[in-house]
């Protein structure tokens, strides 16, 4: 009826304003208890010398764009994925080539190592994640023994395994993320409420370890509850897609708040990924210009760049034992640093 | 880049654009290679890899194209002459074909002669694709580059029906530019040149403005969040969530993520370095041998680590294994063998739910179990009530309550020794001493600065990493930044070198545990360092190690 639709009018615009007050309230609320910034804070400490960082290791044998890489716990292998649908596992210490799969799919855009180190997880433009098991017979067929995981409605973007071989999460362009069954194939909690393409997650260190952070086209950094599936803190300072950001940006959960940006004006191409080194000091990032530029976290100054990547930088990530971190780029390499 | 771009042409502040001689040619409005990286290194303050590495993405991106070797978009730091792209050809200069796919187009159809629908927009920039390599193929009398040749015919093709417009076009073109002059004719063909390197680049030749698969933001419709009451009501009971949650004061947080910092940094190999050698840059893995998962003796700097919060202890491998015997000893092992139920429920499969939350029941919660653990009747009540329906999380309220337990278990044994207490009074014998370890030889040459730091209370005070943590009673001397241990000049009595024992070397940083007894070091212990006598020189104490 017509008086209804009006009524339906009044309430949205009612609830809309609510809405709108109830945010910039929420804003204010954060912003009380911000009584200093970083670098204030951060006088008292002493400031970082040179920094020498050489490529110490070339990985060669992608035949096209590496878009993801990963570690193995054991501090030395890890598992890469590229443009042309090839999955390989190197003893990146050796530079041998371990395992090697072809996916069905090309822009395979996620892979993760296990916790065990005994299979791999990986996935893309197929919409799935599917999870390889590791062996190390002759003549290994590893597409064989294939187990598709997570079922998505479109690309896969990012995809990490929990604290066991067991439980994959991972993170679409369908704007969800889901955490799975690995041995059913069973979805046990999906994760709604990006406005658009989910690009990366990862997951809390927390001594609960119930939570992790996605990163999505819509500019949010979201904080989910795994056990709830609900958002329990967004941040939405980012000015444009997280995944090519011209500033990295430093959240503190506890605050609630940003409370650091790391960029330069002499940096105009966005950085596709970061990692922090293991005390948390430096933020290694690599850029769409090719370069890798180290920041020291707690000053905001850039501490050094580092060359030689032939194309941009589209994954990186610290060792798990601190001592190395690794690239991967679009000129069909990945190189170890330290 | 484009506001880059723009603010390198601006009349006072931008580049310096002279007249520039291109063998006998004269071309205005130039500049040479070597400008632009100084300009670059002047305005942004970086270095000269740094300012040459932007300036060749720049060129590389057809912003900035060469006159000498136009084939080639490289900036060289040298007296080459270089212009800057017209607006017109500037890759974001959306021209209503180029946002269509040549080859996507192709698919759709499955046709060789023009794609229908789209064959209006297409065949703009397909024509001018085709002028100007007709005007190449018209100047060059045929002889064009392999894929050129090989683009040409392709258009050829594709556009048949307006081929003879083409080659008007270019002949007209090529006539009309006869009557310019020869500056005028060099910049024109090399403005044209760049533009379709950057976007036609040749086979092998990267593609600088390959994005990688669509992707969409909330300006698309893809991910459809129609504002409706729904998306309203859970905006407002997310804020209302969010006003509730308690909040902590920023320069708590910052403090406490500085003091994890400093807490952290000897530790990680970036920073400080690692002992005997990064295997990464010395290919010498012995690091890792001494640092494996399972070990018979652990380093200094991991049994440190342990001492930094619960949770490092627990989840490294040799800790857990100390934690077990500490609490046989306390009579209270089966608490870690719950939590470690507990953990596999949590990450287990899906399929053996019922079957771990039985097990778990039987052997820990069932009144009269074999290792019944200790939880509050309240934690109890609400656990065995949810065992009813059994689920992941079932356990969490009460693997957390024990969780807590040994945590305060596990530190209080230690903590009281940190805190320089007398042993005897302890709970137990404490966790971490007893361990024999392996230390290294001499200070990590590390890498830049360490703080020398305020050694405050540097401990697992640092939040949110930590307990609450027990301050140690009065810092440890600090040190003289840079100075070797056995430094007596400064008069500060740092425990002597003489002794071989790597342990004698104090940590800076992290709250170290007083370092376990070597027995040789009796005599040479110094009074002022401790409140009491060392606790531990008992002979039992592990053999001195290198």
């Amino acid at each position: 009826m017509a008086t209804e639709g009006l009524h339906e009018n009044e309430t949205l615009a009612s609830l809309k304003s609510e809405a709108e007050s109830l945010k910039g309230k929420l804003e204010e609320e954060r912003a009380k208890l911000h009584d200093v910034e970083l670098h204030q804070v951060a006088e008292r400490v002493e400031a970082l010398g040179q920094f020498v960082m050489k490529t110490r290791r070339t990985l060669k044998g992608h035949g096209n764009k590496v878009l993801c890489m990963d570690w193995c716990k054991d501090k030395r292998r890890i598992v890469s994925s590229s443009q042309d649908g090839k999955v390989i596992v190197w003893d990146s210490f050796t530079t041998n080539k371990e395992h090697a799969v072809t996916m069905p799919c090309t822009w395979v855009m996620a892979c993760a190592y296990a916790p065990s180190g005994c299979a791999i997880a990986c996935g893309g433009l197929d919409n799935k994640c599917s999870v390889y098991p590791l062996t190390f017979e002759k003549n290994e067929n590893m597409a064989a023994k294939k187990k598709s995981v997570a079922m998505h409605t479109n690309y896969l973007s990012a995809c990490s395994f929990t604290n066991s071989d067991m439980q994959i999460l991972t993170a679409s362009g369908d704007g969800t993320c889901a955490l799975w069954d690995v041995e059913s194939g069973q979805l046990l909690q999906s994760f709604h409420g990006h406005g658009a393409d989910v690009l990366c997650l990862d997951l809390a260190p927390s001594e609960t370890g119930n939570t992790f952070v996605s990163g999505g086209c819509d500019k949010k950094a979201m904080v989910w509850d795994m056990r709830s599936g609900q958002c329990v803190q967004s941040f939405e300072t980012h000015d444009s897609d997280i995944n090519s950001v011209r500033s990295c940006r430093l959240y503190d959960l506890r605050a609630d708040r940003e409370v650091a940006i790391y960029s330069k004006e002499s940096i105009i191409f966005g950085a596709s990924s970061v990692d922090f080194s293991l005390s948390g000091r430096l933020l290694f990032a690599g850029y769409n210009d090719y370069t890798i530029n180290v920041w020291d976290v707690l000053k905001g100054s850039r501490v050094s760049i580092l060359f030689g990547h032939e194309n941009r930088v589209s994954t990186l990530r610290v060792s798990p034992d601190g001592t190395a971190f690794c690239s991967g780029s679009w000129d069909h390499t990945l190189r170890i640093w330290a | 880049m484009e506001r880059m771009i723009v603010s390198m042409q601006d009349p006072d502040m931008g580049i310096k654009m002279r007249n520039q001689r291109l063998l006998i040619t004269v071309i205005p409005h130039a500049m040479t290679g070597n400008d632009i990286v100084e300009w670059l290194i002047q305005k942004y303050g970086i270095s000269e890899e740094e300012s040459l590495h932007l300036g060749n993405l720049i060129v590389k991106h057809g912003y900035i194209y060469p006159l000498k070797d136009p084939r080639s978009l490289v900036l060289r730091a040298d007296e080459s002459p270089y212009r800057f792209q017209t607006p017109y050809f500037w890759t974001s200069t959306k021209w209503p074909a180029t946002e269509l796919d040549y080859g996507r187009c192709h698919r759709a159809t499955g046709t060789d002669t023009g794609c229908h629908p789209f064959a209006a927009t297409l065949s703009a920039t397909a024509s001018l694709a085709a002028i100007y390599l007709a005007k190449k193929n018209i100047r060059k009398q045929g002889d064009l580059i392999e894929h050129e040749k090989d683009n040409y015919n392709l258009l050829h093709k594709r556009i048949n029906h307006t081929w003879d417009f083409v080659v008007m076009q270019a002949r007209e073109q090529l006539r009309a530019a006869k009557q310019r002059r020869k500056g005028d004719r060099i910049v024109i063909d090399c403005q044209e040149q760049a533009y379709w390197l950057v976007n036609r680049p040749p086979p092998g030749a990267p593609n600088v403005l390959e994005q990688g698969p669509e992707r969409r933001n909330c300006h698309t419709t893809r991910v459809q969040l129609t504002k409706n009451m729904d998306y309203y009501k859970r905006e407002i009971e997310y804020c209302r969530k969010a006003m509730a949650r308690t909040r902590v004061k920023s320069s708590i947080c910052l403090e406490g993520y500085i003091k994890f910092n400093e807490q952290y940094v000897p530790h990680d190999p970036i920073m400080s370095g690692c002992l005997p050698s990064n295997p990464w840059i010395t290919d010498d893995t012995t690091y890792w041998a001494m640092n494996a998962p399972t070990v018979t003796i652990p380093t200094k700097l991991r049994v440190e680590r342990w001492g930094f919060n619960f949770s490092e202890l627990i989840n490294d491998p040799l800790g857990r294994t100390q934690l077990l015997e500490f609490l046989k000893k306390e009579f209270s092992a089966e608490n870690l063998s719950f939590w470690e139920a507990c953990e596999e429920l949590r990450y287990g499969e899906q399929s053996r739910i019922s079957e771990i939350v039985d097990s778990i029941y039987q052997q820990f919660l069932a009144p009269g179990a074999t290792r019944w653990v200790n939880i509050d009747s309240k934690t109890m009540e609400r656990t065995l009530e949810g065992i009813k329906t059994p689920h992941r999380y079932v356990m969490d309220d009460a693997q957390m309550h024990i969780y807590m337990l040994m945590k305060k278990v596990g530190e209080g044994g230690a903590g009281q020794r940190r805190a320089g207490q007398d042993p005897d009074v302890s709970a137990g014998p404490g966790l971490l001493p007893t361990v024999p370890q392996v230390g290294p030889l001499q200070e990590p040459a590390g890498r830049g600065h360490h703080s020398p730091g305020d050694q405050e209370a540097v401990r697992a005070g640092a939040e949110p990493w930590g307990p609450p943590g027990v301050v140690p009673a009065g810092s440890d001397p600090v040190l003289p930044a840079g100075s070797s241990p056995s430094c007596a000049s400064s008069g500060i009595p740092a425990p002597a070198r003489p002794c071989c024992c790597p342990r004698a070397m104090p940590r800076r940083g992290a709250g170290a545990l007083p370092p376990p007894p070597c027995p040789r070091r009796r005599a040479e212990s110094p009074p002022a360092l401790r409140e009491r006598p060392d606790p531990a020189h008992s002979p039992a104490a592990g053999p001195c190690r290198q």
